[in-house]
């Protein structure tokens, strides 16, 4: 669909083609949206109604809907509470001020983004060393499969106390985590990719005598690439998990799951809903970063869009 | 090797030529889940310097297992196996050979050029003559102007017609050739096959060549090995003696049809039993 609008020449570019071919996306948001007030209504309907009994008021079915539009502390907020929340929180204040939302995210992003390059490279160096040394597969795989059905909330403050006490606080610990969580998906991935070439393919390197550094470099690491960015998009997510989780259980003064802690002590469901909406665009964002990276790195190896 | 000298074929010709293939006794025993498969049985033959050998023979006849034998990507359980008079391993550590497999195998990630230039990259020559190899053999067969395309703009002849600029870029004696033609139509086939003569004409190399195609075995070989299956063997081979630069229509003569007729006789005593 996207393809066929980019190939289009940008003389036959019409606005109706496009609402057109964009329709499916417009009317996917559009039923969510309907969702979500629904849902705030029906959600929220219940103290909005005590509140006018409490009060011995009268009132009509307009203003019960209003009432739940506009509730302080919300079950469910309703969208646009969430957005003007989100609006508030991030132009309101200065930018290194610990009630601006951007600054939070901010921090939440950069342990993220570290978390993730560690947590990247090092599930890379695994799945080369288990490609090639056909006995670490079954001596460390399990292990590595273990290390995943530990609950990262169990593991986290530990981590976080064994950096504390030998004094390194702050962003790399929470990146540790981060790394913990996401360079397994990519070891997986990276582990099938390297070894995806077809026989034929390794068979010529062996008729050149190739060495296994040039195996690597010329034949498994480029077949691998695809299978890569596959990795990367689900552990960039991961990693961001990672992160906002490492805030919670160890009291953290910054960050988006600092944001999330102290919106649920304080009952502050919008200020808690738009730290998660937050989330959820910087995750989209990450994303779409690491697609448009894959998508230029396949034109540059001969892809055929 | 002087592949630019015309007459290189020639001159080796008149001398006694030294053995490129040298089996002796070679049995291969695969061990599958369904028990052993003799692949070969007790495989002798004898490969000059300058030849164009041909191993014919019905699908499980052994003929890729003993190509693969001769460029040491498959071991013989028993029986000796020299290539260009050292053991296959060490022909193949010191790149004697160039392998063209059925399909192109082309690096798709790789435009013609640095496909081509890859086993040069490996073989560490420098980037000078790399390109200029590249150049010359892409040339040779007659791909110049496509070096920057990728595989898949190139049609299936045309990415075989690469595969073997690329086995020759490293200049080889000897060339394996697994049934390089076999997925092409039969016009592009008989096309490549009458470059490929000329090829090895010009430059003298040795070519061991499989498929399962009679007239493309007695039009390109100078000897033809016809094997047969359960175990993989030889049994016969045919000497073929038309001139090196030979051209299609010698397929319409009765020395043509004669060599022809042997071969499928051959093929057929090794189909005793019913199929």
């Amino acid at each position: 669909m996207t393809n066929s609008a980019v190939a289009l020449p940008r003389a036959n570019w019409r606005p109706t083609a496009w609402v057109g071919e964009h329709a499916p996306i417009f009317t996917v948001v559009a039923v969510l949206f309907v969702v979500w007030y629904l849902a705030a209504f029906l959600m929220n309907a219940p103290q909005v109604r005590d509140a006018f009994a409490r009060n011995e008021v009268k009132y009509t079915f307009s203003e019960l809907v209003a009432g739940t539009m506009e509730a302080k502390r919300p079950v469910v907020p309703a969208p646009h509470q969430v957005a003007i929340e989100l609006y508030d929180s991030i132009f309101g204040y200065p930018l290194n001020s610990p009630r601006n939302l951007a600054y939070h995210a901010w921090v939440t992003l950069s342990a993220t983004v570290v978390g993730f390059a560690i947590g990247a490279i090092f599930g890379i160096l695994l799945a080369i060393l288990i490609v090639h040394l056909r006995t670490l597969e079954k001596s460390l795989l399990p292990w590595i499969i273990c290390s995943q059905m530990v609950p990262i909330l169990a593991i986290a403050p530990i981590i976080i106390v064994v950096f504390g006490a030998i004094g390194i606080r702050g962003l790399f610990p929470k990146s540790i985590i981060s790394a913990y969580l996401c360079f397994f998906p990519v070891a997986i991935g990276m582990v099938k990719g390297l070894t995806s070439p077809d026989p034929i393919q390794l068979d010529l390197m062996r008729t050149w005598s190739a060495n296994k550094l040039q195996v690597l470099r010329k034949l498994r690491w480029p077949a691998s690439i695809p299978f890569l960015f596959a990795s990367l998009k689900v552990s960039v997510t991961i990693s961001l998990v990672g992160a906002i989780v490492a805030e919670l259980p160890t009291g953290a003064q910054a960050g988006i799951g600092a944001r999330l802690l102290s919106g649920s002590y304080y009952g502050q469901t919008v200020q808690i809903w738009a730290a998660l909406v937050c989330a959820a665009v910087i995750a989209t964002v990450l994303i779409a970063m690491i697609d448009a990276i894959a998508k230029l790195t396949a034109r540059h190896m001969g892809a055929a869009t | 090797m002087t592949p630019s000298q015309p007459a290189a074929g020639a001159v080796r010709a008149a001398h006694a030529s030294p053995l490129t293939v040298d089996a002796r006794g070679v049995s291969l025993t695969f061990h599958t889940r369904d028990g052993a498969v003799e692949a070969l049985a007790d495989v002798n033959l004898q490969i000059s310097d300058g030849d164009f050998v041909s191993f014919i023979g019905p699908s499980g006849c052994g003929k890729t297992t003993l190509m693969r034998v001769i460029a040491d990507l498959e071991r013989p359980t028993k029986g000796t196996i020299l290539v260009n008079g050292v053991s296959a391993e060490e022909a193949r550590l010191k790149r004697q050979y160039g392998y063209i497999f059925q399909a192109p195998a082309l690096y798709p990630w790789r435009t013609i050029e640095r496909n081509v230039m890859l086993p040069l990259e490996i073989m560490g020559y420098p980037a000078g003559e790399r390109r200029e190899r590249m150049q010359r053999y892409l040339k040779l067969v007659n791909l110049s102007g496509f070096e920057r395309k990728f595989p898949w703009q190139l049609s299936g002849g045309m990415q075989q017609r690469a595969s073997i600029a690329r086995a020759l870029s490293f200049d080889p004696a000897l060339l394996l050739m697994d049934e390089p033609f076999g997925a092409l139509d039969e016009i592009v086939r008989d096309h490549l096959n009458e470059q490929l003569l000329r090829l090895w004409d010009q430059t003298g190399k040795t070519v061991v060549f499989v498929t399962h195609s009679i007239p493309e075995a007695v039009f390109l070989s100078t000897k033809i090995v016809v094997m047969s299956p359960r175990p993989g063997r030889i049994i016969d081979i045919i000497p073929c003696d038309f001139p090196r630069d030979r051209t299609l229509e010698i397929r319409e003569t009765p020395e043509f049809i004669k060599i022809a007729q042997r071969v499928r006789s051959g093929l057929r005593s090794g189909h005793s039993y019913d199929e």
